[in-house]
């Protein structure tokens, strides 16, 4: 199963080059709702596939960008870890790069991290055609600028990802999903408190007049914030896992759902009151009557920013605009590493 | 045009013109020219390395700060930011053709969000001063360098600061949520958001750690973290370093991530024993000191278990420490190896590599090799949770060659991190100290990205020049002057 593709990768890339040809990388094409429509001809990851090196006690696993996320997570549990950061399957078949390109992580974030910080080395296909090595397989690595965090949710267009290395964890011994009944307002003043203690959380959802909170550590820290906590005992993984995944019937919606990102303790019912929260506060998930450029301007009022992300105009900006100078840093950054913008024109802006 | 490898003589009319301006856009107290007034600057913490700056200021406000930078934008002046000075690679190294701006009166904490757990702080403040002011809220900032109660979060957001807790709680990058930073063309932009993300690329991750060569940090958001209820630390002694290093991989197989896990040598440890009497085995080839944190429960089992794993991966002894006093004081050992290793010799020159922690007993043992093959003794202090050892080459500065002769010790150390799949630096930051080792962990295509990454930014090459990136000019030179198995690194570019 297992094989290179690096070789022919860089033969098409170049050919994509030197013709100006727009590609659309796709590894298992199960995120291809999430960002701007983007046209191209297929960069099929998949077949750059395998596992290249694990040693649990490293903590860190490398392997194609093209391995299948499931193919990770049995490895990974043989050994009695797991990738760190839960990333979301909106479908079968996601890979690792998909993953890592995307840049999204479930509900454990706040505290296990996101791609971005779990990624300590990538294998980077230019838009040159050029394979490029950055960070590598060790937790600390300040040398040369930190370009393998950088493609970490680039969606792709600064380049391919052709290997990633990234931090692993072992999966905690013990977990415990508790429900408190509360209405928002107690949800986040429960969160809050909750914030500035040492639980051992690893998930905090609010949903419909329900806080579910995830406890994850070894048997004795469980149970002792398990008693501190109260509660109802919940059906763990189901829950998360469905959250994660966006199965939740609450996403079964078929109006434009949203992502806000916020300071978590926010309080901004007056535009956000059906949300569900998510990541402590921090992530919230909504269906509304506002308009983009109306929701963008509330939320940006608190410090945050929204993504519109899944239905809507898929031709028009789904994320949150930049500001002239550091757009001008992304145009700058896409030219130099694709500078022939074949790379997922468009996904992320319309203006690259 | 700026050369990044040499800087230009001292230009004493620019000095004054700059001196001119300067003193009409802050107070003029704070815009230094004369001699004395520019030694204290002339070096950090890698003391080996000094330069005079052309001129010195310290600016009070973001304002200011964004107009000296459009003076020297106007005037193609190079501009390096400084923090408290306490970098190891001299990363704030002056050049005499330079402005050396210091963001040392930036020393405020803006504000203490604690129903959002976090800080928004001027990058002059202390590291140790964040989580000082977040104790009485029952929060702390997690990167802990060891220089912290001096080094500034500036520095540290400059260099990706580390510490001896970055296993569990990773290094600055992880413990960012925004900066706001100062182009070279003056303005001011935010990076990072309010949330754990923003929209676009993810330049939080790619300015933090960039040594002062992107933009000049004036305004740092911090992630505060609850304060664990408790900590209990083991202290392990092996008689082979080898073991030790498998006592490391045992406990992390056994799915424990302990908050610290530091090794020492015997040299280190007969040092640190003889300075801070921190109970420390001297005829000991190794100790492990392993810390678990957390809640009581979590803690008292966590401990148990390292205890047991310790004990069958062939520790000889584990003791764990009976009381809060006991534990500071093992920690205060190796918190003072670098000191305590100092007494030993007039001068010591300290490494960063990291290694994949597979690889220790090799690397020890070659490092070994290298000691007696320079005359020059080495005490091993490793943060071995996350592979970044610290060699400590013993030197003496005042004897002819001497120096060089370290430094030519230590850049074979980093070769080998390289050569066994590690980095010429986990913490410390390349600066001016590790720029030719650059040039052999990254082929040129690579250095070329970095540099074009750096034009993105800085077009006209002003921000820190000739730090963290080296010139291909400089790899050739530097190729030349060691040529490996006949292989020579840079065929393209000519000799001279």
């Amino acid at each position: 199963m297992s094989a290179d593709l690096t070789a022919a990768l860089v033969d098409q890339v170049r050919h994509a080059a030197d013709h100006k040809t727009p590609l659309r990388i796709v590894g298992g094409d199960t995120k291809a709702f999430h960002g701007r429509h983007s046209a191209g001809d297929r960069l099929d990851m998949r077949g750059h596939h395998g596992v290249l090196h694990y040693d649990p006690t490293e903590l860190v696993i490398t392997a194609r960008a093209g391995t299948p996320l499931t193919e990770i997570d049995s490895v990974l549990a043989e050994h009695g870890q797991m990738l760190p950061f839960d990333p979301p399957r909106f479908d079968d078949g996601g890979t690792l790069g998909g993953a890592v390109a995307a840049g999204l992580a479930g509900p454990g974030r706040p505290w296990r991290g996101a791609p971005r910080d779990l990624v300590l080395g990538v294998k980077l296909l230019d838009g040159h055609g050029q394979v490029h090595r950055f960070g590598g397989e060790v937790m600390k690595n300040v040398a040369g600028y930190d370009v393998a965090r950088l493609m970490a949710g680039a969606l792709g267009t600064l380049g391919v990802l052709l290997d990633i290395s990234i931090k692993v964890l072992p999966h905690p011994p013990a977990e415990r999903t508790l429900i408190l009944e509360a209405d928002r307002e107690q949800a986040l003043h429960t969160l809050r408190a909750l914030a500035g203690k040492p639980a051992p959380l690893a998930g905090a959802c609010h949903l419909e007049d329900r806080l579910y909170l995830h406890l994850s550590g070894n048997a004795s820290g469980v149970q002792a914030w398990e008693q501190q906590i109260g509660g109802e005992h919940g059906d763990g993984e189901n829950f998360w896992d469905r959250l994660r995944d966006h199965r939740l019937a609450f996403f079964h919606q078929q109006a434009p759902l949203y992502r806000l990102s916020l300071p978590p303790a926010t309080d901004c019912h007056d535009f956000d009151a059906n949300a569900l929260l998510d990541w402590g506060g921090a992530q919230r998930w909504l269906y509304t009557d506002m308009t983009d450029a109306q929701l963008r301007e509330a939320v940006a009022a608190h410090q945050g920013h929204v993504t519109l992300f899944r239905g809507g105009d898929r031709q028009g900006e789904v994320f949150q605009p930049l500001d002239p100078v550091t757009l001008r840093f992304h145009q700058g950054l896409k030219a130099r590493f694709d500078p022939q913008g074949i790379y997922n024109p468009g996904r992320m802006y319309a203006d690259f | 045009m700026i050369d990044p490898d040499i800087p230009a003589p001292a230009d004493l009319q620019l000095r004054q013109r700059l001196a001119k301006r300067f003193r009409q856009l802050t107070d003029p107290a704070f815009v230094l020219t004369e001699p004395g007034e520019l030694a204290p600057y002339e070096c950090d913490g890698l003391s080996a390395y000094r330069r005079r700056p052309l001129i010195v200021v310290l600016p009070a406000t973001v304002t200011e700060v964004q107009a000296i930078v459009r003076v020297c934008r106007d005037l193609g002046v190079p501009v390096i930011a400084r923090g408290a000075g306490t970098g190891l690679s001299g990363g704030a190294l002056p050049r005499e053709d330079a402005v050396l701006l210091s963001l040392a009166r930036f020393n405020q904490i803006l504000d203490l969000d604690v129903s959002n757990c976090r800080a928004r702080v001027q990058p002059g403040v202390r590291n140790l001063a964040i989580s000082e002011a977040a104790r009485p809220f029952g929060l702390y900032y997690a990167p802990d360098p060891s220089s912290q109660i001096a080094c500034s979060i500036g520095g540290n957001v400059a260099e990706n600061a580390g510490g001896v807790h970055c296993l569990k709680y990773g290094l600055t990058t992880h413990n960012l949520l925004a900066l706001t930073v100062v182009t070279i063309d003056g303005e001011l932009i935010t990076i990072g958001g309010g949330g754990y993300d923003a929209p676009g690329y993810d330049l939080l991750a790619l300015m933090t750690g960039s040594e002062g060569m992107l933009g000049i940090v004036v305004e740092v958001t911090v992630k505060l973290l609850p304060i664990p209820e408790r900590a209990q630390v083991a202290l392990a002694s092996f008689d082979d370093i080898a073991q030790a290093g498998n006592a490391v991989a045992a406990v992390i197989a056994a799915g424990i991530i302990p908050a610290g896990l530091e090794m020492m040598d015997n040299p280190a440890i007969r040092a640190a024993e003889d300075f801070a009497h921190a109970g420390y085995p001297t005829d000991a080839a190794a100790i492990l000191l392993c810390e678990v944190d957390g809640s009581n429960a979590e803690v008292s089992e966590d401990i148990k278990r390292v205890r047991e794993v310790l004990l069958a991966a062939g520790a000889t002894e584990v003791h764990t420490a009976r009381d809060d006093t006991e534990r500071a004081l093992f920690w205060a050992g190796r918190k003072s190896a670098f000191p305590a290793v100092g007494r030993l010799s007039p001068d010591y020159y300290c490494m960063d590599g990291t290694i994949p922690r597979r690889h220790l007993a090799k690397v020890l043992k070659d490092i070994d090799r290298l000691s007696d093959q320079y005359g020059l003794a080495v005490a091993n202090v490793f943060h071995a949770g996350d592979g970044n050892l610290h060699p400590l080459i013993l030197f003496d500065a005042n004897k002819p060659g001497e120096l060089e002769k370290a430094e030519a010790f230590g850049g074979r150390i980093l070769e080998l991190s390289v050569a066994v799949g590690g980095t010429i630096t986990g913490e410390h930051g390349v600066g001016m100290e590790k720029i030719n080792q650059m040039c052999l962990q990254f082929p040129p295509e690579t250095l070329g990205v970095f540099h074009t990454i750096k034009t993105v930014f800085d077009p006209h090459g002003l921000l820190n020049p000739g730090k963290a990136i080296p010139t291909l000019n400089r790899c050739a030179e530097f190729g030349a002057m060691r040529v490996h198995a006949g292989a020579l690194p840079f065929p393209e570019l000519e000799r001279f």
